[in-house]
């Protein structure tokens, strides 16, 4: 008979069973617990930061915030910002345009990329080098972007037909976003476990009903998530829009996709350098209102995400 | 043949048919030197067996040795394997349907497939079923049809009151049944199990064969097993594989169940069927 069973075994003794932790165990306790504070210490250092960074705008801002802030189209003389007749809607304005257009562009086209990928490509070697080349253009700097934009869509197809327009201010952002949403969309799509899919091919189902019916509404909320990053990504970016010919100012309202536009950030940019207290004041409540913006787009977006991930009951 | 627009209904076998021991009567599926590849990985050499219809051909062996990959062949699921090549033929009505020519979702509208581990759609129980039955075009009543496949499972009793419910909702067992309410959905001529009953308890185990046992009146059934006693129980064809020396699954022995559990006629079955291995 084995050794094992008689060799003394810890608690069963004379003394009565003790459970708490022995020294040893002690120790890799509190090397679990200092792990926790460390993770516990990152968590709340990025969110000390941005709140360090939302009490320093809404102090600057405070003094200029009001409605009119809203209605007001931009200016740039101090007096008519001191007399609380500027706001920013020419470029809440093109700011959603912005969005639109980007965003119109970028998810049909990513999404359609990211099942081609994942449901449809044979894995050749052209298929890696697509992959390699999606990886790669997530990476490169925006502002790479922009001159995309400028050269290809403002100048090549000439100044009459897009022109510095919001057209192409808005491909050019969806250019930008393109990658990050295939990337995003590739992997949630990945996620969907292969049971599911096999379920519904055994019924006789072609490729297509089954990305449609099952792997894309499984996906939804990591697509969405992926999608709603990419795209607030989108409406920050000022650098690309400047160089692919948004303007530092105008005086009207977009209304049409010929038309020229400032975007907010663009338009805050512009108003932060300037010595005047007032103005610089005035660019501090932009930013407050560029975050107002970015949380309204973020719940439709989370709002639509609840509503398409209804359809999967797990 | 059965297509897509038919009622659930098909001619029912005569008792005296089924009875008569050893008569596994005409052959639906005949495969024939069938070889599967993975890459260059030779998982599958030379199979040969006919599959009776409305019978319950099960296909029994070790661990390993290509049951599942033969099972997956029938109805081209392992088209979706990158790096799968099944050669060979496999005869269905005088179709080859392992033929370049033949559209793989065409074969899997008739021949139908219930895996191992249930899974049905994160859907509502309804929705499961008629999924299948609308997109393969199936018009009419669908409410009669969810209603009929649901009684063809044995499952109507336990989900008739709530058909919106979510199909993962249910337990293993159910789950199971709700596969293969799903599948008859289809109305297809033969249908695929994969070790069905691996997954669950040893009583939805048996609420499924004896459904199996329902079910061969109108469909050909064949299913993989592990569990030599279920195959014993429940088929009427037994066909033994298991792996040469060169790792790849052949197959040994096939012939009525009867035959192949009381004379097995390779010492390789007797020896498996004994419990001296696998």
């Amino acid at each position: 008979m084995s050794s094992i069973a008689s060799a003394p075994r810890p608690g069963v003794q004379d003394a009565p069973l003790s459970l708490s932790a022995g020294p040893q165990l002690r120790r890799r306790q509190i090397r679990a617990e200092i792990a926790k504070l460390i993770f516990l210490a990152a968590t709340a250092s990025a969110g000390i930061v941005l709140l360090i960074l939302l009490a320093r705008v809404v102090s600057q801002g405070w003094g200029a915030l009001d409605l009119s802030l809203l209605r007001e189209n931009i200016s740039q003389t101090e007096s008519r910002i001191a007399d609380g007749r500027a706001g920013y809607y020419n470029g809440i304005v093109s700011t959603l345009w912005l969005v639109a257009i980007s965003a119109g562009f970028a998810i049909p086209v990513g999404l359609g990329a990211a099942v081609y990928l994942e449901e449809y490509a044979p894995d050749n070697w052209f298929t890696r080098i697509v992959q390699l080349n999606i990886a790669n253009l997530a990476g490169v700097p925006s502002v790479v972007y922009g001159l995309l934009g400028l050269g290809l869509l403002v100048e090549f197809f000439g100044r009459d037909f897009l022109g510095r327009s919001i057209l192409a201010g808005g491909l050019t952002l969806g250019l930008l976003v393109l990658p990050i949403i295939i990337i995003s969309a590739q992997e949630a799509i990945r996620a969907v476990p292969l049971s599911l899919r096999q379920a519904g091919f055994a019924l006789g189902a072609t490729p297509w009903q089954v990305a449609w019916h099952h792997v894309l509404p499984a996906a939804a909320p990591g697509i969405l998530t992926g999608t709603i990053l990419a795209v607030a990504r989108a409406i920050g970016e000022t650098a690309p829009v400047l160089v692919a010919g948004a303007a530092l100012y105008i005086t009207y309202v977009p209304n049409a996709p010929g038309d020229g536009y400032s975007p907010l950030p663009v338009q805050v940019f512009n108003l932060l350098g300037n010595a005047q207290e007032d103005i610089r004041q005035f660019a501090a409540a932009g930013i407050i209102v560029m975050m107002v913006l970015l949380l309204a787009l973020n719940s439709v977006a989370i709002y639509l995400r609840e509503r398409a991930t209804r359809r999967v009951r797990w | 043949m059965a297509t897509a627009t038919d009622e659930i209904h098909a001619p029912v076998t005569t008792p005296s048919d089924r009875a008569e021991p050893g008569s596994l009567g005409e052959t639906i599926i005949d495969l024939k030197e069938v070889n599967v590849h993975y890459g260059s990985f030779h998982a599958v050499s030379g199979v040969n067996f006919k599959v009776p219809k409305n019978r319950i051909t099960a296909l029994i062996g070790p661990s390993g040795c290509g049951k599942s990959t033969v099972l997956r062949s029938i109805n081209r699921m392992n088209d979706l394997v990158p790096g799968a090549r099944v050669t060979g033929e496999i005869n269905y009505h005088g179709v080859d349907l392992n033929s370049a020519k033949v559209d793989a979702v065409e074969v899997r509208r008739r021949i139908g497939m219930v895996f191992q581990k249930p899974n049905p759609f994160p859907k509502s129980i309804y929705e499961n079923i008629a999924w299948g039955a609308r997109i393969n075009g199936i018009k009419g009543n669908m409410d009669e049809r969810v209603e009929r496949c649901l009684r063809g499972a044995a499952l109507w009793d336990e989900v008739h009151d709530k058909l919106k419910e979510s199909g993962l909702a249910l337990s293993g067992g159910q789950q199971q049944r709700l596969c293969i309410a799903r599948t008859l959905a289809i109305n297809p001529d033969v249908i695929l199990m994969d070790e069905p009953c691996s997954a669950l308890d040893p009583i939805s185990t048996l609420k499924i064969e004896d459904l199996m046992r329902e079910l061969v009146r109108q469909y050909t059934i064949v299913i993989v097993t592990h569990n030599m006693q279920q195959a014993a129980r429940v088929s009427d064809q037994t066909v033994f594989f298991s792996l040469n020396d060169k790792r790849q699954g052949v197959l040994v022995e096939a012939g009525p169940t009867r035959e192949i559990f009381t004379k097995p006629r390779d010492q390789r079955t007797e020896d498996y069927i004994t419990g001296r291995f696998g």
